[in-house]
């Protein structure tokens, strides 16, 4: 069994795995990280979107394996401490969720795209989360929730 | 009752546990000594078992325990509505066991359940099992499925019909009436079926205390104490105080989460069988095989017009899909919540619906957001719009001839339809005319006019929609056939330091009760929301209830805390009155303050809290506490109605159309938090774009799913969306404290009908006469229609 | 979903790739995974171990070589679109591996893996057929290189040998006065193209003096190269009237592809409307 130390939301965990042990299930059910999410079995919904080494990557397409070596963030470890991160703060401000399950997803997704692009069009932002199906808003108050951010982040610099 | 809060976009307070991933759906909850279950499903729509193998699986390191239907396949789940045939005998409602033994009857039916140390052996060990099965041959349309020789997906069920229907006017006076019309518009169309698609897979995980001989069933869920009452009294027979039901936060339901299914008891079984935890979480394959899915009519609508343009009839025969068993709400979902809609908001005199509910090899069909009265919508709005175009009128105008026009419900009666409901207020023109105010419909119709000479196909459709939500007064859906009550439940329990919790029957899976529901309290009792906490989905904490769907929660379950809410106040007066040294009725509360009237002699809410539980100083003949449970049963059905408007652009070449603009106006009573119900807006008409262009669910000749997976069952993502323009009007409803009406599922009802009225206009703007395309509308369908 | 049970091991270089790959008969190359794990989740495709490519250095770097440029295989999608040098000169690699899956599968999928893998609906294959791009193979008789137009061979099916693996993709330079394009008809679900046109065009003083097109998701057997078009466009000026005809050529004479997005007759129309799209762009029309 290959064994893996991998730095997840800044903690270093060393474990033997299945070779078989997908990402998004090292981090729900061996580190107890229940906020990444599985939506679909086809790598289509984006749920359970992390960031691997700063990029935003489906952990339900990776095996833990892969990830050896890695730093790792997951929607538990994007505040820092009691501080929300700005898109934490824009979805609840522009009510960017309903249910939640496609949330932190969306969250990882969105804050690779602010990454790259800080200050995104609306187009730019929905194409930015086209890898992450929400089903309760709409995208409505998501792509708001992002511009929210990005207006922050851009006053914040 | 001050308003601080209500009518205010107050920032939910659940979100701070879903954006830092600290949300507890069911599948992150993992108890001591869990196992894992899977279940191994027919790979054939039809087909008899002739033997099973499970004796290598059992053998393997790791199982548990396996379960088939010779073991538990006597237990089946319940449908709790009966709807009889025209001729007054009972519908047709054969069993559907928890596992099937002799004869699979579409693909995903359970046939084995393996029990094990984890979700990798479970898997392993189910591949290891030997079905063999004999394929029969399988009927998937329900149109096709009443023809002789059509295959019998009941053996029992001759026809394949589980009853036939019908409501409105007799017969013959529709009949006339559509023969003495100046026009007719025909329209043959399906609403095809979809598959409802929350984001989060359905999860349980069943538990048994044998200390206390206790059950816990988490379930993800939309009604926990409705799984409760099913599985006890119908399914398991257990002892109702010994059941607990849990459902902790829910990814989304739609309607998908209402019913019992199969699972819930399988994994109750198993948990009891084995004395250890069982979790069962499907997949998403499984999902689109297993989860109830919505609509699926083939409809026949004709409507007749005189020649000034009035509607004189609507006689409409239709054929509804009902899969291969009957789901929890199934049969009322074409019947009550579906022929009851067909007035929309028209004076047409005359209606007449015949509908035959089909048993076919298909996953089971049942209420999806709006669940009957979205395919009410369909109906009615697409033959608007196309009669318009027939007729050469405009299609806005000919709605303002045949609106009912605006009654308050109050001063003016409620409306009568010939479909048994009666409305309760409305006013339709309103909606219509700021509709087309934010359209700008004078310039759009230049514009379209413009683009059609440079070769570009614009199009704009119209829905002004009705539903009937805030489901529902009990004796009527009683009278009806539902096997329930439709009341709901709300206790509110002021702590002693004056602190509030409020138990309801509700449950939210995304609508944001907690923060709603404490506007209400906190403004109810002039206290700050954060000495609000709403408690909800648990059938140990909270008394009863029956859950959230058809847009209730806070028409019924908010009335419900409202009473309560009542009675607070009716015995802090009391307290306040012994207290202050004066007569009850000289008491007003305002403000969180009890005041002896036209003096500044006041007590806080706290203080009387405190009271209550610290009697010395007290009422004679008066209990102690400060405690109110309510049970609320509506008098009527609420009557949110809207307009809606889609522009689109369809690429000429291709057929590829995509929503330029989505205006919804609607009116769904007083309004507790702005933010909320356009948030319910934006997501329903999401939905409702997605079954107009993108979503339906498909079955190939052998009755399999040809797109049961999100590589090939399209949903709406960021990109294929607008930002929608969105507007309000407010007519509150009549009967009820809060004067709300739901906003749930209007979103879904009043889009879909718009959208493909939109690109139906866009090809008549080109000379393409067609009447109809069939939805999805691809962009292959469109581009056929156009050749 | 879960996959088989299933060994891994990661690769430190080419040579030790080869050569656990020639040990292992029942071994898969892992190199993003992104076509693979989805596969095996749904237990389609059961390896008995895993080479992992990934992270072998001398795999992934992207640099000017010849006036061309040079992919290592496993250059992710991202890495390529995110490229200078590429986003200068090659507008068909940026345009298709932009519409490549989503943000996150662009992240971790490989140049390699998808070339390899040869889904007929793939975007690379037909930018690099396009761009007569060729193809470096590494196995255990030796290293080849392979022209784009010869690598795709049909449905998941490429001119790969037993024990073979992509190591590089090298892009000619682009000649004086072409422009290179990508259009796509995505299906509405998986976004995979029901249509991909790439073209590359050479324009010389008005006239058209070279022209590659190529279509995916068209043909069953994947990406290939419209001679046809081609041909009708080469010596002509770069107008409206020449591309309409030259795209009414496209796709004429191959086995179509057929699913309930799209059927036959509907494909090949398509295939005509997006090399005409396609041309347009080529030609700045
Ligand atoms: C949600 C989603 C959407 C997608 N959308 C698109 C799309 O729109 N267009 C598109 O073109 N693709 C799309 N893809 C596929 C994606 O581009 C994959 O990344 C790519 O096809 C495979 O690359 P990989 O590195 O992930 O390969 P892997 O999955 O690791 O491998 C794929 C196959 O190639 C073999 N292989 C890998 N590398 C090599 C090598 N160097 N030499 C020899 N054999 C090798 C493997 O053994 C395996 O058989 C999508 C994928 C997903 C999950
Ligand atoms: S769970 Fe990873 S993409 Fe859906
Ligand atoms: S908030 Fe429910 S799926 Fe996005």
């Amino acid at each position: 069994m290959p064994k893996i130390t991998v730095t997840v939301n800044g903690t270093q965990h060393t474990h033997e795995v299945e070779g078989r042990l997908l990402l998004v299930h090292y981090l729900r059910d061996v580190l107890g990280l229940t906020g990444t999410h599985v939506g679909c079995d086809t790598s289509s919904c984006g749920a359970c979107t992390i960031h691997l080494n700063g990029n935003a990557v489906k952990s339900c397409s990776m095996l833990a394996a892969q990830a050896d070596g890695a730093t790792i963030t997951t929607i538990e470890g994007l505040a820092s401490g009691d501080e929300l991160h700005p898109l934490q703060v824009g979805f609840k401000e522009e009510h960017g969720l309903q249910c939640g399950f496609c949330t932190p997803g969306m969250i990882m997704c969105a804050a690779d795209l602010l990454n790259r692009n800080p200050n995104p069009t609306e187009q730019e932002i929905r194409e930015g989360l086209e890898g992450n199906i929400c089903r309760c808003t709409g995208y409505h108050n998501i792509v708001r929730a992002v511009q929210h951010a990005a207006g922050q982040l851009e006053a914040a610099s | 009752m001050s308003n601080k809060f209500i009518g205010k976009s107050v920032k939910r307070t659940e979100d701070k546990r879903f954006i830092t991933g600290k949300g507890r759906y069911t599948d992150d909850i993992n108890l001591p000594g869990m196992t894992h279950a899977y279940i191994l499903r027919s790979p054939y729509a039809h087909a008899r078992i002739k033997s099973i193998d499970t004796s290598a699986a059992a053998a393997m390191q790791g199982v548990v325990t396996i379960m088939t239907g010779d073991e538990v396949g006597h237990y089946g789940v319940p449908c709790g509505w009966q709807v009889n045939f025209k001729n007054g005998d009972t519908m047709k409602e054969p069993p559907h066991p928890l596992l099937v033994k002799d004869k699979v009857r579409h693909v995903g039916d359970a046939v084995v359940m393996v029990v094990a140390e984890s979700r990798e052996i479970a898997q392993d060990a189910a591949e290891a099992i030997i079905i063999n099965y004999e394929v029969l041959p399988a009927v998937t349309d329900a149109s096709k499925a009443v023809e002789a020789g059509a295959p019998l997906v009941h053996d029992d069920v001759p026809n394949n019909i589980c009853f036939d229907w019908e409501i409105g006017n007799p017969k013959a006076e529709v009949d006339e009436a559509m023969a003495s019309a100046a026009h007719i518009t025909t329209l043959e169309f399906v609403n095809q079926r979809v598959s409802p698609n929350a984001m989060e897979p359905r999860s349980y995980i069943g538990h048994y205390d044998g200390v206390y001989d206790k059950y816990t069933l988490y379930t993800s869920t939309q009604n926990p104490h409705l799984i409760r009452l099913l599985m006890c009294a119908f399914v398991l027979g257990l002892p109702e105080h010994k059941v607990r039901v849990v459902g902790p936060d829910v990814g989304g339901g739609f309607g998908s989460k209402i019913y019992h299914y199969t699972e819930e008891a399988l994994v109750t079984l198993a948990a009891k069988k084995t004395g250890r935890p069982v979790k069962w979480t499907e997949t998403r394959s499984e999902a689109f095989l297993t989860d109830a899915h919505g609509r699926d009519h083939v409809t026949k609508a004709e409507m007749g017009f005189d020649g000034d343009g009035k509607i004189v009839g609507l006689r409409i025969k239709t054929f509804a899909n009902l899969g291969a068993y009957l789901s929890t709400f199934s049969t009322a979902v074409p019947t009550y919540l579906h022929g009851t809609l067909l007035q929309g908001v028209y004076t047409t005199p005359k209606i007449h619906l015949e509908m035959t509910c089909v048993f076919t090899n298909t996953t089971a069909v049942d209420a999806y957001r709006g669940a009957g009265r979205p395919e009410a919508t369909y109906l009615l709005e697409r033959l608007l719009d196309l009669s318009a175009l027939e007729m050469g009128v405009d299609p806005t105008e000919l709605r303002l001839k045949n609106f009912i026009p605006a009654f308050d419900g109050i001063t003016q009666p409620g409306y009568q339809t010939n479909v048994a409901l009666q409305y309760d207020s409305g006013n339709y023109h309103g909606v219509l005319q700021r509709g087309l105010e934010m359209l700008g419909y004078e310039d759009f119709r230049k514009a379209q006019n413009e683009a059609a000479a440079s070769g570009k196909l614009l199009g704009v459709g119209f829905s002004t929609y009705i539903e009937a939500c805030g489901i529902a007064p009990s004796a009527v859906v009683g009278s009806l056939g539902a096997r329930a009550g439709l009341y709901e439940v709300g206790q509110v329990r002021v702590q002693p330091t004056g602190k509030v919790s409020v138990f309801t029957g509700a449950h939210s899976h995304g609508q944001g009760h907690e923060t709603t529901f404490a506007q209400v309290v906190a403004d109810r009792l002039g206290i700050p929301m954060e000495d609000v906490d709403i408690i909800h989905g648990d059938s140990d904490t909270v008394a009863f209830g029956m859950g959230t769907y058809g847009s209730r929660s806070l028409a019924v379950g908010g009335s419900a805390i409202m009473k309560s809410l009542d009675k607070i106040i009716e015995k802090g007066a009391k307290i306040a009155a012994h207290k202050l040294e004066c007569s009850p009725d000289d008491i007003e509360f305002a403000d969180g303050k009890f005041t002896v009237k036209g003096t500044d002699k006041s007590l806080g809410f706290g203080d009387i809290a405190l009271t209550a539980y610290v009697p010395h100083v007290y009422p004679a003949n008066l209990e102690p506490g400060l405690d109110f449970s309510s049970f609320y049963d509506p008098t009527n059905f609420t009557y949110p109605f809207g307009c809606h408007i889609a522009v689109v652009e369809v690429d000429k070449e291709t057929g590829a159309t995509k929503v330029k603009r989505f205006i919804a106006v609607d009116d769904v009573g007083n309004v507790i938090n702005p933010m909320i119900v356009d948030g319910q807006i934006h997501g329903g008409v999401a939905q409702g774009i997605g079954q107009a262009l993108l979503e339906g669910v498909e079955f190939d000749g052998n009755g399999q799913i040809i797109n049961g997976s999100y590589m090939d069952y399209a949903m709406p993502r960021a990109d294929d969306l607008p930002m929608f323009e969105l507007d309000r009007q407010v007519t509150p409803c009549p009967h009820n404290p809060l004067g709300v009406k739901g906003a749930g599922e209007a979103g879904c009802i009043g889009s879909t009908p718009a959208v493909v009225n939109a690109v139906i206009d866009a090809l008549w703007s080109a000379g393409h006469q067609v009447k109809d395309i069939r939805m999805p509308l691809t962009p292959e369908r469109v581009w056929s229609a156009m050749q | 979903m879960i996959p088989q049970a299933v060994d891994y091991k990661r690769a430190g270089s080419v040579s030790e790739a080869i050569s656990l790959l020639a040990e292992n008969p029942d071994a898969k190359i892992l190199a993003g995974g992104h076509s693979l794990i989805p596969a095996m989740k749904l237990r389609l495709n059961s390896p008995s171990l895993l080479i992992d490519i990934a992270r072998i250095p001398e795999l992934r770097y992207i640099e000017v070589r010849d006036g061309g440029v040079a992919i290592g295989a496993a250059s992710t999608h991202h890495d390529i679109i995110s490229n200078a040098e590429i986003q200068s000169r090659y507008g068909v690699m940026i345009e298709a591996g932009e519409l490549i899956g989503d943000t996150q599968v662009r992240n971790v999928g490989t140049l390699g893996g998808s070339i390899a893998h040869a889904d007929p609906s793939a975007d690379w294959p037909a930018a690099l057929i396009a761009l007569n791009a060729s193809i470096k193979v590494e196995g255990p008789n030796g290293a080849r290189e392979i022209p784009a137009t010869e690598f795709f061979l049909g449905f998941f099916y490429t001119a790969l040998e037993e024990g073979e693996i992509v190591t590089e993709v090298v892009l000619p330079a682009p000649a004086a006065g072409s422009r290179s394009v990508y259009r796509k008809f995505m299906q509405p679900a998986s976004r995979f193209a029901i249509v991909g046109c790439a073209a590359s065009v050479t324009i010389d003083g008005g006239t058209i003096t070279d022209a590659t097109i190529s279509l995916t998701g068209v043909s069953a057997d994947g990406a290939f190269l419209d001679e046809a078009v081609g041909a009708a466009l080469i010596g002509k000026s770069a107008s409206l009237e020449t591309i309409e005809a030259a795209a009414n050529a496209a796709a004429e004479g191959v086995e179509l592809n057929e699913d309930h997005y799209a059927s036959k007759a509907y494909r090949k129309h398509l295939a005509k409307v997006y090399t005409k799209r396609a041309l347009a762009g080529a030609c700045g029309l």
